[in-house]
């Protein structure tokens, strides 16, 4: 049999392969009559779009589109070298006047994913932290997000404490969570860990939802303050000090902008310190890192609790933008959602995190009538990236001038 | 000779319910080279391991510089001088050379000296210089032993652990690392402690060796009367 052949016909057996998962789903019915007509109506269109995809990319390999993708090879390796020989701040300046400028020229519903991207921002790059510098696969990292949220709820609720000075609290007692789940662990490698800090994340949720008097348990907490600042204003020609609470949604997008921008500047000092090194050295082999003098319980136990206190800023920001919290919001799906936008952004990489949690966040948005099938290709866009992209979107690209370039 | 720097006193170690060292007692002087042949599993690697405190010793005593080291954390020991090239080298695969050679250094606060033992490094070993920015990983393996030598170097170690530096490399390359590890030894007087599948090469550079089976310290002598012994000759010299 030729290679070509071979190819058609393993493409043929993953078709039927996928009618077989299919059916199930779509022909089964709950009375228990069996119908093949929706499940074969979906699969033609799945398997006409995989054979036009699958067409299209033995034609390239074969070279066919040569002519087009060349240029455009020399284009992207041209923008490349631009990139990378421009100084940063070209990039981050417009970057940044974009965001600072968004609320003006977008409407509530633009505004509000906006801020969900930020949200996702801000957790991605906690998470990356433990996961893509340090090398410690955590499933349950939603958890701290959790901490944070119903830290500030309970403190406006019974305290009125304000949301700024609730946020070190929350950050002080996501770090406290991120030590207590990670001492126990520490010494666990690979599947354990995953297993283990899945684990940690449902005990969190489920001592939520049970704990009624503290936590009012499934029900939530209502009723929970926004953030206000006092500004000074003229009042009958008299200075005076104004409490301007911050309902509105554009204060909100400015508040986690803020937060957004002060992780990634946090996250990125972390990177290229001696501590992020630390966190390579001991995610590249913890032993060789142990014999170079890294004491890796100490570090290891770091890196959690500073993925937490990014986890736990942005659940108590995600707390006072709702005003309302239940333990719904932090199931395992969330957990698996943010690692997602790390691996599919590129570990260890911060402009990878922000463009995986803008995928994930907002293409789903923009394809809100595929919403039945999102799943679907949410699972096919993860194995196009394995097969195309396996290092991210934007993976980290550090050519050993680290040292060099933090002067 | 100078005064004893190492000194093993009994030590036995376990995985798990598995005893790989039998109260293994053992000596080096400083600035000596000192070596360890031995078959497979016979408990090198253990030694070392140990002496390093990653497995930790269940019976005896760890001496170095005259006080034990038994219960000090192994993250300490390159800042007390003793540092070691694993077996496999293991370098850091996704950091380039010069942050794997950062890492050798990475107790030390002294940024100006690290940068002369960069430099000094590089000296030593130029293709690495060339291939600073590379990522380590992406070293061939006489590359990558040399930096894993070059990086222990970072921490200006008083004495060196050197599991199989020759594994899996061509005789050509050998010969140029136990050259380069003989001059660390007498120009900048590290001690040595050496084991090697490769008993000829070790023994002789080597001041004295000892013979490990299974677990325990079955020989010890000068190295050219090991290397004399007509036992030693028929298992590990090969005739
Ligand atoms: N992590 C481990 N878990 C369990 N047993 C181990 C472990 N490491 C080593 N051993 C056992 O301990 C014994 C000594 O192993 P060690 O690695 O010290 O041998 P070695 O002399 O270095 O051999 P080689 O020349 O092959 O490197 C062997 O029987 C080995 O199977
Ligand atoms: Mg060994």
């Amino acid at each position: 049999m030729t290679r070509g052949s071979r190819v058609w016909m393993l493409f043929a057996l993953a078709m039927g392969w996928l009618f077989l998962l299919l059916w199930p789903l779509l022909g089964i019915h709950p009375d228990g009559s069996l119908t093949f007509a929706e499940a074969f109506s979906v699969w033609w269109k799945i398997a006409l779009a995989a054979l036009f995809g699958f067409v299209i990319h033995r034609l390239s390999r074969a070279g066919v589109f040569d002519v087009v993708t060349r240029p455009l090879s020399r284009l992207t390796q041209g923008v490349g070298r631009v990139y990378a020989s421009s100084p940063k701040w070209m990039f981050l300046v417009p970057l940044l006047a974009f965001a600072l400028t968004y609320p003006f020229f977008t409407d509530r519903y633009a505004q509000d994913v906006a801020v969900n991207v930020l949200v996702y921002i801000c957790l991605g790059l906690g998470l990356n932290v433990v996961v893509g510098l340090c090398g410690l696969l955590d499933l349950g990292y939603i958890a701290f997000y959790g901490v944070g949220a119903y830290t500030y709820a309970l403190l406006s609720i019974h305290y009125g404490l304000s949301f700024w000075l609730s946020l070190p609290v929350c950050a002080a007692l996501a770090a406290v969570a991120g030590c207590l789940i990670g001492y126990p662990t520490l010494r666990m490698r690979g599947d354990y860990l995953a297993i283990v800090t899945l684990g940690f994340g449902e005990i969190v949720r489920i001592v939520i939802n049970n704990w009624m008097s503290l936590t009012n348990g499934p029900n939530g907490i209502l009723g929970i303050a926004p953030p206000s600042i006092i500004v000074p204003a003229m009042k009958d020609g008299v200075l005076v000090m104004e409490t301007v609470v911050m309902r509105q949604l554009s204060y909100m997008y400015y508040i986690i902008l803020g937060l957004a921008v002060f992780t990634v500047v946090a996250v990125r000092r972390l990177n290229f310190s001696r501590i992020g090194r630390a966190w390579e050295a001991i995610r590249e082999d913890e032993t060789a890192a142990e014999l170079m003098g890294v004491n890796t319980f100490r570090f290891k136990l770091l890196a959690y609790a500073m993925g937490a206190v990014f986890g736990g800023l942005a659940g108590a920001f995600f707390a006072a933008r709702m005003r309302f919290v239940s333990p719904e919001s932090f199931t395992f799906i969330e957990s698996a959602m943010v690692l997602a936008m790390v691996v599919l952004g590129g570990l260890g990489s911060i402009p990878g995190v922000i463009l995986g949690a803008l995928a994930l966040v907002a293409l789903p948005e923009v394809f809100r009538q595929f919403e039945l099938y999102r799943m679907l290709v949410f699972g096919g866009v993860m194995a196009v990236m394995m097969l195309v992209r396996p290092e991210g979107l934007w993976p980290a690209a550090r050519m050993g001038k680290r040292s060099d370039d933090e002067g | 000779m100078g005064a004893t720097i190492l000194e093993l006193r009994g030590v036995s170690a376990h995985y798990g319910r598995i005893q790989s060292l039998r109260q293994i007692s053992l000596r080096v002087d400083e600035g000596e080279i000192v070596s360890i042949i031995g078959a497979n599993g016979a408990g090198k690697s253990t030694t070392l391991m140990t002496v390093c405190g990653i497995v930790k010793a269940s019976e005896g005593d760890i001496l170095y510089q005259g006080a034990s080291i038994r219960d000090v954390s192994p993250d300490r020991l390159p800042g007390m001088g003793l540092c070691q090239v694993p077996e496999g080298r293991r370098i850091f695969p996704r950091l380039s050379v010069s942050e794997n050679l950062e890492m050798g250094a990475f107790f030390r606060r002294d940024a100006d000296g690290v940068k002369k033992d960069m430099s000094l490094a590089f000296r030593l070993f130029p293709v690495l210089y060339e291939r600073r920015t590379q990522k380590g990983g992406t070293l061939s393996g006489g590359e990558q032993q040399m930096l894993a030598i070059a990086r222990a170097l970072m921490s200006r170690p008083k004495m060196l652990l050197l599991d199989e530096p020759s594994l899996g490399l061509s005789p050509l390359i050998s010969q140029h690392i136990f050259k380069i590890i003989k001059d660390i030894n007498e120009q900048q007087g590290t001690t040595i402690l050496l084991v090697e599948q490769n008993a000829n090469i070790a023994l002789s550079l080597a001041d004295r060796g000892y013979v490990l089976e299974t677990g325990r310290v079955v020989m010890e002598d000068k190295a050219e009367r090991l290397r004399a012994n007509p036992e030693i000759k028929k298992a590990y010299l090969g005739g």
